[in-house]
Order: C-alpha cells, then sequence, then structure tokens
C-alpha cells in the first residue's frame, strides 16, 4: 500500500500535488496527458525528486526522508536502464552487489533470475546485442532480485511494439502476483491499463486524483478522463 | 549539379592544391636530404615533450575540474562554463603577458617569495611554455568533458543512487566509460594544438634547450636565411601534424549524444563537496588572475598610447574583417558544394571534407613559408605581408566556419530547400530567400570567430612583417622585447578589447527577432 499525504511533489519551477491511497498488492496504472505530472510521481516516490510538503508512505513506513538506495521501490525507465559496457549477468548483478562480487549463492540467484524473465544463454551479452524487449528484461530481472515491495515502469514499455509490449506486461503481472507486488505503471496506452491493472489513476495538470478500479475508470468517467480518453 | 555547388568544389579543390603546392615546394627545397643537426633534432624532441606534458597536464585538471562543475550548481555557473569558451578567443600573447605578471621573474608570485627569502621564478623556457599550454587548454578539456558528461543518461545516476553505489562504483561504473570514449580525442587535439602553437613557444620559449620545430623555421628564415634548414624542418612539422591529426580523426569520435529521455539534474552528491568547489576555486584563480592583472596593468596606459600601437590597430582590425568575410565567403561556398555533393556521391563528399580538415592541421606557419618559397622571385614577400596574412587567418577560421555550416545548409536544404525545387527558385532568388536566412546565425557566429582569431593571431605576420604592415599583436610583441612592459600592457588591454568586442559585434548581427 502507497500513501501520499497531502504530498506536494516538486521538480524544478513544476509542483505535483497528490493525495491518496494506492491499494496494494495489485497494479495501478497511471494515466494522463503529456507533462501532467506522471512521472514527478514516481521520480518523487524513488527518492529522485524532492517531497517539499507532506508524506510519503509504503505499508505504513515513512518514507519521505528515506535515500533512494534505501526505498522499498525499484524503477524501470523507458531507456538506459543497462550500462552499455556491462554484461547482461553484470548488469543484473549490480541489484545484488554494486562491486559486483556475488557469493557462489548469489552467482545461482542472478542464473535463477535471468531464467525467470527468460533471458537463458543471453548471459554475455552487452546490451547493444539485445533487443528493446530484452534490455527490458535485464532491467527487470535485476528489479527481481532486488526484491523491494514495490515496482514503478515509468513508460518502461513504451518503445516497444503492440505485441511485445503486450508480452512484457504479462510478464510484469505474472511476477507481480508471485511476489506480491504493488505496481505503479505510467504508460499512454489505456488499453495498458486494460491489459493488467486493477486500479488506474488519473493525472492532470499537476494534479493526482486517487485511484479508480479499471471497470469504473472505463465505465463511467469522470468528465475530465472522458475527455482524455476522447470518449 | 547546380553552379554554386561546383563553385564551392572548385574552391576546395584550390585549397587543397594550394596547400599541396607549398609542402612540394618545401620538400624540393630542402633537396630531400633529410641530415637533421642536433640543434633540429633537440627541437623535434622539445615540441614533442611539452606538447605531450601540456597534455597530459590539461588532461590531468580538466577531469576533477569538469566533474565539480558538472556535479556542483552554484549562482554564476553558468557564466563559469561560459567563461570556460573564452580563451579560443583571447590572444595568446595578452595571456602570455599576463601570465608573466603572476609568474614572471617580476611577477606577483615572485615579490611573494621574495618576502618569504625564497629565490623568484624563472619560467621561461619548458615551464613557461607548459604553463602558458596549461592555461588555454583546460578550459578546452574542460568543456569537452562537460559535454561528455551531460551525455550521461541521467537515469543511469538515479540507478547509482537506488542501487546505493559508492562513490568508487558511481566512478568506474557511470563516469569512467564516458572518461574513455572522450579523453584519447580530447588529450590528441591538445597535443595538435601545442605542436604548432608559435606565439607561445616565441615569447616564452627560445634558446637552444626550448626552441619548437616551428620556432627553429621562424630563426632559419628571419635570422640565417637559410631555406634548406627552413623547408627540410617544415616538411617535419607538416609529417608530425598529419600523423597526430590522423590518428586524432581515427580516435577522436566521441560517439553520438546518447542523451537520455530525463532532463540532467544536479547529481548533489554529498561526498566531496568541499574538494569540488576548492578545485573550481583554484582553476578560476589561475584561469582569471592574468586577464585580470592586464586589464588593471594595462588601464591607464590605454589613454596615452603611442601612434604606432593605434596604426597598428586600425591596420588589426582592416585585416580581421577582410579575413573573417573572406573565410565565411569560401567556408559557405564550399558547403554548399558539400551538401549538393553528398547527395550524388555521399562518401566522396565525407572524404572531400575530411581532406580539408586535415590539410587545415597543417601548421600556417608551414604554409607561410612554403608559399614564401613559391613566390620568392616573383614577388616581394614582404610587400605581401599582410594579404598573406589575410589568407592564412581565413584559412585558419575555416574549419570552425565548415563544421557549423555543412550540417545547417543540409538542413536548409532538406526543410525549404524540397519546398524552393517545387517552387523553381534558383539562383541568387534562393540564396537570398532559401539558404542565408538559416545562415544568418552560424555565419555570423564564424565570422566574429575568425575575425577574433585573425585579430590577436601572431604567426605569419612575425615572419614577414616591418614596421609599415606591424599588426597589433606585433607591436605588441617588439614593445615586450623592449622592455617598455606599461605600453605593452596598454597595448594588451586594447588587443583584448578589440577581439572580444569584434567578436561580440559580427555575431550580434546574427542575432534577429526573425523567428528562424
Amino acid at each position: 500500500m502507497i500513501r501520499f499525504e497531502g504530498a506536494v511533489l516538486r521538480n524544478g519551477a513544476f509542483d505535483v500535488r497528490a493525495d491518496l491511497t494506492v491499494e496494494g498488492p495489485g497494479i495501478c496504472a497511471v494515466v494522463g496527458p503529456s507533462g501532467s505530472g506522471k512521472s514527478t510521481l514516481l521520480l518523487a516516490l524513488a527518492g529522485f525528486l524532492p517531497v517539499v510538503q507532506g508524506r510519503l508512505s509504503v505499508d505504513g513506513r515513512d518514507i519521505t526522508h528515506v535515500v533512494s538506495a534505501r526505498r522499498p521501490v525499484s524503477v524501470l525507465f523507458q531507456d538506459h536502464n543497462l550500462f552499455a559496457h556491462l554484461s547482461v549477468t553484470d548488469n543484473v548483478s549490480l541489484g545484488l552487489r554494486p562491486d559486483l562480487r556475488l557469493s557462489t549463492d548469489q552467482a545461482a540467484q542472478v542464473r535463477d533470475a535471468l531464467h525467470r524473465t527468460g533471458l537463458d544463454g543471453l548471459q554475455g551479452r552487452k546490451p547493444a546485442a539485445l533487443s528493446g524487449g530484452q534490455q527490458q528484461r535485464v532491467a527487470l530481472a535485476r528489479a527481481l532480485l532486488r526484491d523491494r515491495p514495490v515496482l514503478l515502469l515509468d513508460e518502461a514499455f513504451g518503445a516497444l511494439g503492440p505485441g511485445l509490449r503486450r508480452e512484457m506486461l504479462l510478464l510484469v503481472q505474472s511476477v507481480a502476483i508471485e511476489r506480491n507486488l504493488t505496481v505503479l505503471m505510467v504508460t499512454h496506452e489505456p488499453e495498458d491499463a486494460r491489459t493488467i491493472a486493477d486500479h488506474v489513476m488519473f493525472v492532470e495538470e499537476g494534479q493526482a486524483h486517487p485511484p479508480l478500479t479499471v471497470t469504473e475508470f472505463f465505465a463511467e468517467p469522470p468528465p475530465a478522463v472522458a475527455e482524455y480518453l476522447g470518449l | 549539379m547546380k553552379l554554386t555547388g561546383w563553385l564551392g568544389l572548385t574552391i576546395a579543390v584550390l585549397i587543397l592544391l594550394g596547400c599541396g603546392a607549398a609542402i612540394v615546394a618545401l620538400i624540393d627545397i630542402s633537396g630531400g636530404a633529410f641530415a637533421l643537426s642536433p640543434a633540429d633534432l633537440a627541437a623535434i624532441r622539445f615540441t614533442l615533450v611539452q606538447a605531450g606534458l601540456s597534455a597530459v597536464g590539461s588532461v590531468v585538471i580538466a577531469v576533477p575540474l569538469a566533474r565539480a562543475l558538472a556535479r556542483r550548481r552554484f549562482p554564476g555557473r553558468d557564466a563559469v562554463v561560459t567563461a570556460l569558451g573564452a580563451p579560443f578567443l583571447l590572444p595568446v600573447l595578452v595571456a602570455v603577458l599576463g601570465l608573466l605578471a603572476i609568474w614572471g621573474r617580476n611577477g606577483a608570485l615572485s615579490s611573494f617569495l621574495e618576502v618569504l627569502g625564497a629565490p623568484r621564478l624563472n619560467i621561461y623556457g619548458l615551464t613557461g611554455v607548459v604553463l602558458a599550454h596549461l592555461f588555454f587548454n583546460i578550459p578546452l578539456v574542460t568543456r569537452l568533458l562537460l559535454q561528455g558528461w551531460a551525455s550521461i543518461p541521467a537515469e543511469h545516476f538515479r540507478l547509482g543512487h537506488q542501487l546505493g553505489f559508492s562513490p568508487y562504483v558511481r566512478f568506474r561504473l557511470i563516469e569512467l566509460p564516458m572518461l574513455r570514449t572522450v579523453l584519447p580525442g580530447a588529450g590528441l587535439l591538445v597535443f595538435l594544438l601545442c605542436i604548432t602553437s608559435f606565439a607561445i613557444a616565441l615569447t616564452l620559449g627560445g634558446g637552444p634547450k626550448a626552441t619548437t620545430v616551428e620556432l627553429a623555421i621562424y630563426q632559419a628564415i628571419r635570422f640565417d636565411f637559410d631555406l634548406t634548414r627552413a623547408g627540410m624542418l617544415a616538411a617535419i612539422q607538416t609529417l608530425l601534424c598529419l600523423l597526430v591529426a590522423g590518428v586524432a580523426m581515427l580516435t577522436g569520435t566521441p560517439g553520438e549524444a546518447r542523451a537520455g529521455m530525463i532532463r540532467a539534474e544536479a547529481a548533489g552528491a554529498r561526498d566531496g563537496l568541499y574538494l569540488d568547489y576548492t578545485i573550481i576555486g583554484a582553476a578560476g584563480m589561475f584561469l582569471a588572475a592574468p586577464v585580470g592583472v592586464v586589464i588593471l596593468r594595462g588601464a591607464p596606459a590605454l589613454t596615452d598610447l603611442p601612434a604606432s600601437v593605434v596604426e597598428a590597430a586600425i591596420r588589426s582590425i582592416l585585416v580581421a574583417i577582410t579575413s573573417a568575410a573572406l573565410s565565411v565567403t569560401v567556408g559557405l561556398a564550399i558547403a554548399v558544394g558539400l551538401v549538393r555533393l553528398a547527395i550524388f556521391r555521399p562518401l566522396l563528399a565525407r572524404l572531400c571534407e575530411g581532406a580539408i580538415l586535415i590539410v587545415l592541421a597543417i601548421s600556417p606557419f608551414v604554409l607561410a613559408t612554403g608559399w614564401f618559397i613559391l613566390l620568392r622571385g616573383h614577388v616581394d614577400p614582404f610587400a605581401i605581408a599582410l594579404p598573406m596574412v589575410v589568407v592564412i587567418n581565413a584559412l585558419m577560421a575555416l574549419p570552425f566556419a565548415l563544421r557549423s555550416f555543412v550540417p545547417a545548409v543540409a538542413l536548409a536544404e532538406r526543410t525549404d530547400g524540397r519546398l524552393a525545387d517545387m517552387l523553381g527558385l534558383t539562383g541568387a532568388t534562393r540564396l537570398r530567400h532559401v539558404l542565408l536566412p538559416h545562415m544568418r546565425g552560424p555565419v555570423a557566429f564564424a565570422a566574429g570567430l575568425a575575425a577574433a582569431l585573425s585579430m590577436g593571431d601572431l604567426g605569419v605576420i612575425a615572419l614577414f612583417g616591418s614596421t609599415s604592415t606591424a599588426t597589433l599583436p606585433l607591436v605588441m610583441y617588439q614593445l615586450m622585447g623592449a622592455y617598455r612592459m606599461e605600453t605593452a600592457a596598454g597595448a594588451a588591454l586594447l588587443l583584448l578589447i578589440l577581439s572580444f568586442g569584434l567578436f561580440a559585434a559580427i555575431d550580434r548581427m546574427g542575432k534577429s527577432n526573425d523567428p528562424i
């Protein structure tokens, strides 16, 4: 469960306001026009942008002033999730030990995570030799190893084609169910929300609205949402 | 292929031929017999040693400086980064005078040391040459590295925070890979610049222990009139330059900018805060103090400059403006030619552009020597000193013009060019309404740059200048040689004002309120 309590999140000259609860475990899609503040919400939750007012908490624990490495959160960006000069295995291993000195047990964990994300046989490759979908799988494998209860996807699959995107979403869904994750997923495609989400949060002009269930969101959208969806 | 395209390519070929002829003349007069005297060997060794030290020193200091500037945000940071571009326009002699006023025998540091009972400093020789090269190249490398830091995706720094990287791991995994791609090219560029920097070697070097190849050429012509030796040394210098430029072109591909989706923000790392600000402060002092001293010392003498200085200043302004006009006209014609050629033969166009850039890596000094040998007997080289300076200064600025013109012309052709084709716009109308509106900014910037470079240049004019053709830098050099330091400081301040003033005035012409 993620709570924004009267939170004001600052991104340069732009503020985003949020006073809401995201139920978890489960998947919540975040939708809204470009520049409305969707990414700001995620980046502040991950500790990359300051909270100038209010509090953030995850499962009842206040994380407003916790540094990003200690937050119960993993992020997948749209791009640049991997270090180009490191192999697939090393990129994933960073999730366990930044200095890459793994014990035998940890190495086995890495192999397991690669297997679970369908990356068998690609361990030695560099990111440049992977497709866009494979690169995001590597990032997902690393997030699995970090084993944090909250997973944030910042348009993580926005650059993929429709088929591949659906495949990745289903992978995320199976991982989320198995690990009891709370997933917050920024997307430009309302269709993504229909595919895997339980809830949908609408963000517009720096204001995040409390999440609605997927059925509510599409069946009886508030006027602003209806306009955004073109209904 | 239209007429304008052919014109540019013809000019490009003429430039290549002119440079080639100069080199052939040099090899020819040296008789092809490369008998190197111990003095020649010493000059080659000194050239390489000082350039090597300067390149390594610039890189070693620029890395922590650029890192500090990339990581910190403080009031005036943008001004500091902009000021790092200023040494490019700063006349070399002005910097030399300023450096002497701080580090020289009668400089501020020496006076301080004397109070402490320590001996005064003497920077003439290797120390001074390297010091001056550091002054010019630390800012250059720092700016290249700042671009490198900006090209690191912000996502990587965020991942580093999230994964709990230590400062060491962050450096090794995020910053070191960027340094590995940027530093070799940057180092080689500095090395090349230091091989061909004549004015610094002339003023701070000299003597058997501190003579560069270029200085040796100058002495062979000016003092000994030994053209055989000058030709041989010039051929060696050309070989050196082409070798380094070739290697630099092969390695110096800093890769396309791979900036992330997210706008970079201050990394805001809490480690090394004091160290960062100490580095920024120390580098700022090292770079600002010499210029500050020239302004302070020159101001009183500025109102009371001798007529020779004023005449030279007027001459220099005329040379600078002519040279800038020539440089951008030729540059524009060549850029149009290259872009047209690229439509039919992309590989040939790239090859042609590369050939021009690499040929212009040849020292201007060597070109002048070659042309001097070719023209000798036909015209009095001392009579054509100023035209020669105009042409050579224009060529010196040509690479900078080409680098911004070629992409700008290509863009204009891509956007408005097709529309113009459809409407049948050709010739002068097309030039006026399609190309030039797009080129206004780049042309003004390149012209300003060329004018400032020409204004401050002390190279070819030292070789062929006389009292009636002396430019402001040459007069200033003569004043320094005669130990008339107050007047020299006044001339230096005037030169400083004129160089930056010309650049600012010409660059402003490119800024208009029109949307393009």
